[in-house]
């Protein structure tokens, strides 16, 4: 059995969350809308309609470069991708060709860097649904996706197997997110994945002489599962001594295995030219530091800041830095507790978030803040009240005590709800360190 | 008649009650009666009552109105989207196409209170010079019924030219508009590229499209500039720059300004009869104080080729949103010459053969601004030819796909560098069949082209000769 290294390049599409959409007023937000309600003449493609670039968009897509380290083009452009496809209304799609946005780049995993090709800006197509009307098997065009902003993040195939690639997308969803320019919800398609998959031997550097994409993968776990079926499909062709056949395939998560649906990708013309209804774009170095001065605290400076700054653990801190709301609202707290003024260490409150798990777009930061001085205060109950039930409980039941020290451990818990009678708001960790303190006690 | 008047006189006509829009409506739809059977202008004549009540109501508001254009009848090229009048650009496959919007140029017009009254003829997508590649039936010459009226915009010409209105639109990507307007004795002004909205204009190539006015004088063709030109939020293309008010500054003289006659425009190429017109206005441009010199140019041979690389590959793309999917008829309606181009099109954009043609055009390009502007920046204006030939027959440029090039010799070269150019009418020649010439200007120079244009009307009478079609 030959050993093989899989050779994974992704490819992702992103849906912009701007108000309109990339080159007419229509609005972007198409989920779920009654079909072909927000549309015009531009994202129909009638004739004599032209396209206005968003400037949001153009934006968004160099802020999104930007965080990647990605090289900001001076001058940029649109092309025009010619296919012929029903939910294609022009006969081609505005995309971007030799001159994207925003060119390198990288993200850095757990399994090494992952350099970023190119980011570039092009327009959503509409959405096809097949259909039985009057009982004729139709297919029928919603428009109203037609023109959404979409930007198309290229990495280059450095991405070795389905965990790794998992881990590249996570993060780079995160970081969208964090931007805050996409929901990114992979449910609504608004982030999608297509993988480009092949095998080389291990040890081998160059590029294997064929790649398998696989397209619009809309789940990470998907991604993953599709990564390693097209894995061991491949290793299996190649122990043949055969080439895997260069072609596009889907995920079928149902099978639980990728379908071929085109081949000879390699002889697909897309005839690009500079489209002309759009004049070339000029970014200067002000207009890119502008952009650059809105860019948040991304997710990785922020939780090294965590860990240093409240004294988190990594894990606390990863769960608290999750979304840019969850840190955000981690933050807000500790203000809060601050003016009203708490003893509550941030490792405290940090506890309290993740295992109490407030609804934090509900619940005010000082309106958590007293309830979780509120719930702590019950504990302070005096060490000498504390004590002194403690020594009365375990005066009058010798038996236990002796069952205690006989090693029945049991006992210690009924002694607990005794104790627990007497007290019964304050903490139980805290009653049972003062029992099991004051059992050892006796025992010396 | 009325509609013979330059538009300021009707405008001031209009307002003292001299005349009424209505009956100005009313003569245009007499005479489109009596005339229009011998020439076939229009593929849609807007319904006379709806016409006559649009009429009416700008009467009733004309005291209040500012615009000279307000009850002023024009007609556009088919390639203009108008909200709920039938839009075919020439083609079976937009027969029954109604717009549900209006081109940015018919919303304007239709807000100063101009009256649309039809939609002419063109070859369909624009891909010709003389009507005769359209699915309604070629339009025919006033002067010459047996000849063609040019193209692609020949019917608006032969609408104007047969005093059918006061104005027409037309859509100049190679010569549209200023061919037929040479070859029907009127005037048009081809556009600097983004002076005006190509908003809601079926786009034949993207890059050279320019919407523009043609008309009966320079003077009434500044007017209309002065309506439809301007930034358009809906077209990215569309300056900012703000309109000069043409028809104020038209009158300056024209003492001193310079103006480049290119020797190696006026070769073998050119109709012996056209070469002899051009060379005695630009007499009358020295006797009215114009410094005209000899200049070469010589890329003008050039110009063919990257046009007929340039147009059909943008055309091959902007046509293929006609699919007949969702509206139009099929796609094997399209007429053998647009065939022909969106095959060169596709061939010129397939990878392999970018580089050696799209691309490559697209760098003779640059040389051809740069020389251009060279050139501009000594002279005002450069006189060139419009057409090689006098008015075909019919069948001459639709059996010969080079010499149908070949008319656009003059004026596609034009559109590639993207500077505006006036057509004048300069003489007649054998048969009584009008001759223009183009005066070429520097980005954004109409101003001044009007102005020279104007001197120039001002000092002759050939814009003021009427078909006999019409005068009978």
């Amino acid at each position: 059995m030959t050993n093989y290294e899989p050779v994974i390049g992704l490819e992702i599409h992103v849906e912009l969350k701007t108000a309109s959409k990339m080159f007419c007023g229509c609005p972007a937000d198409h989920f779920a809308k009654k079909p072909n309600t927000i549309t015009c003449p531009a994202c129909l493609g009638l004739p004599g309609a032209l396209p206005v670039p968003n400037k949001k968009a153009v934006e968004w897509t160099i802020m999104l470069g930007l965080a990647l380290g990605s090289t900001i083009a001076e001058v940029s452009k649109f092309d025009r991708k010619h296919y012929f496809y029903p939910d294609l209304p022009k006969g081609y799609q505005i995309s971007q060709y030799d001159q994207p946005l925003c060119r390198g780049g990288k993200i850095s995993t757990s399994f090494g860097d992952v350099r970023i090709h190119r980011v570039h800006l092009e327009e959503d197509t509409g959405k096809l649904q097949h259909a039985t009307v009057n009982g004729k098997k139709v297919t029928l065009v919603d428009f109203n996706r037609s023109g959404v902003p979409l930007v198309e993040i290229v990495t280059e195939p450095d991405i070795h197997s389905a965990e790794a690639a998992k881990e590249f997308l996570k993060t780079l969803h995160q970081i969208v997110r964090y931007l805050g320019i996409s929901d990114a919800d992979m449910e609504k398609g608004s982030m999608r994945l297509e993988p480009n998959i092949s095998l080389r031997k291990v040890g081998e550097t160059g590029l294997p002489p064929y790649k398998v994409e696989v397209k619009n993968i809309n789940s990470f776990r998907f991604a993953a599962a599709a990564i390693n079926y097209e894995v061991k499909r491949h290793a299996n062709i190649l122990n043949e001594g055969k080439i895997p056949v260069q072609e596009t395939r889907g995920w079928d998560e149902a099978r639980g295995s990728t379908v071929s649906q085109r081949s000879k990708e390699g002889a697909a013309d897309y005839r690009y030219f500079p489209e002309p209804d759009i004049p070339p774009m000029r970014c200067t170095k002000s207009e890119t530091d502008a952009i650059y001065k809105t860019i948040p605290e991304l997710p990785k400076v922020k939780l090294k800041r965590f860990q240093t700054q409240y004294k988190l653990s990594l894990s606390d801190a990863i769960q608290l830095t999750d979304t840019g709301e969850m840190a955000d609202y981690f933050e807000q707290t500790l203000k809060a507790a601050a003016v009203l003024d708490t003893p509550f260490s941030a490792k405290e409150f940090a506890n309290w978030i993740i295992n109490k798990k407030p609804d934090i777009n509900d619940t005010k930061p000082a309106s958590l803040v007293e309830s979780m001085r509120e719930a702590k205060s019950v504990v302070a109950v005096s060490k000498d009240a504390l004590s002194e039930i403690i020594a009365k409980v375990l005066l009058e039941n010798a038996k236990a005590v002796s069952d205690y020290r006989a090693g029945r451990q049991q006992s210690a818990m009924f002694l607990m709800g005794l104790v627990r009678r007497e007290l019964p708001k304050a903490d139980t960790k805290i009653i049972l360190d003062a029992l099991k303190k004051a059992l050892e006690d006796i025992q010396k | 008649m009325m509609i013979d008047l330059p538009i300021r006189s009707i405008a001031k006509k209009l307002r003292s009650k001299e005349m009424s829009s209505v009956e100005l409506i009313e003569e245009c739809y007499e005479r489109i009666e009596k005339v229009e059977p011998s020439i076939h202008a229009f593929i849609t004549l807007v319904d006379k009552k709806d016409a006559l009540s649009r009429a009416k109501a700008v009467d009733s508001r004309i005291s209040s109105t500012g615009s000279p254009l307000a009850g002023i009848p024009y007609v556009m090229k088919d390639a203009y989207l108008t909200r709920d009048v039938r839009t075919t650009a020439a083609s079976k496959i937009l027969d029954t196409f109604i717009p549900p919007y209006s081109a940015t140029v018919h919303q304007r017009l239709h807000d100063a209170g101009a009256i649309l009254i039809g939609k002419t003829n063109m070859d369909s997508w624009g891909h010709g010079a003389s009507t005769e590649n359209t699915d309604y039936g070629p339009t025919k010459n006033p002067w010459d019924t047996n000849r063609s009226a040019g193209g692609s915009g020949g019917g608006p010409a032969a609408a104007v030219s047969s005093r059918f209105c006061s104005f027409g639109i037309g859509e100049d990507t190679g010569g549209s508009i200023r061919n037929p307007a040479a070859w029907n004795n009127i005037t048009a002004m081809k556009v600097t590229y983004g002076r005006v909205s190509r908003y809601g204009a079926i786009a034949y190539a993207s890059s050279l499209d320019t919407m523009g006015p043609t008309a009966k004088t320079a003077a009434d063709c500044a007017l209309v500039l002065e309506t439809i030109a301007g930034h358009d939020p809906y077209d990215a293309t569309s300056s900012t720059r703000a309109v000069e008010p043409y028809s104020k500054e038209m009158t300056q003289s024209i003492k001193g300004r310079k103006i480049a006659f290119p020797t190696e425009f006026y070769g073998e190429a050119l109709d012996s009869e056209i070469r002899e017109a051009i060379r005695e206005a630009r007499e009358v441009f020295v006797s009215l104080g114009a410094i005209v010199e000899d200049v070469s140019l010589p890329l003008l041979e050039y110009g063919v080729p990257v046009y007929y690389i340039l147009a059909p590959s943008e055309t091959s793309s902007n046509l293929s949103r006609y699919d007949g999917i969702r509206y139009g008829g099929s796609r094997a309606l399209f007429t053998r010459e647009s065939k022909r181009r969106i095959m060169t099109g596709t061939y010129a954009l397939s990878s392999g053969y970018y580089e050696a043609y799209y691309k490559k055009a697209q760098k003779v390009r640059t040389v051809f601004i740069q020389e251009y502007q060279k050139l501009l920046s000594s002279y005002d204006a450069i006189l060139s030819p419009v057409t090689p030939m006098m008015p075909t027959e019919f069948g001459e440029l639709l059996d010969d796909p080079m010499k149908n090039m070949m008319a656009d010799l003059y004026t596609g070269i034009v559109n590639i560098v993207g500077t505006p150019s006036l057509s004048l009418p300069c003489g007649f020649g054998k048969g009584n069949l009008p001759i223009g010439m183009q005066l070429i200007g520097s980005m954004f120079s109409e101003g001044s082209l009007f102005t020279l244009g104007h001197a120039y009307q001002s000092k002759t009478d050939w814009h003021t000769h009427l078909p006999s079609i019409v005068k009978s």
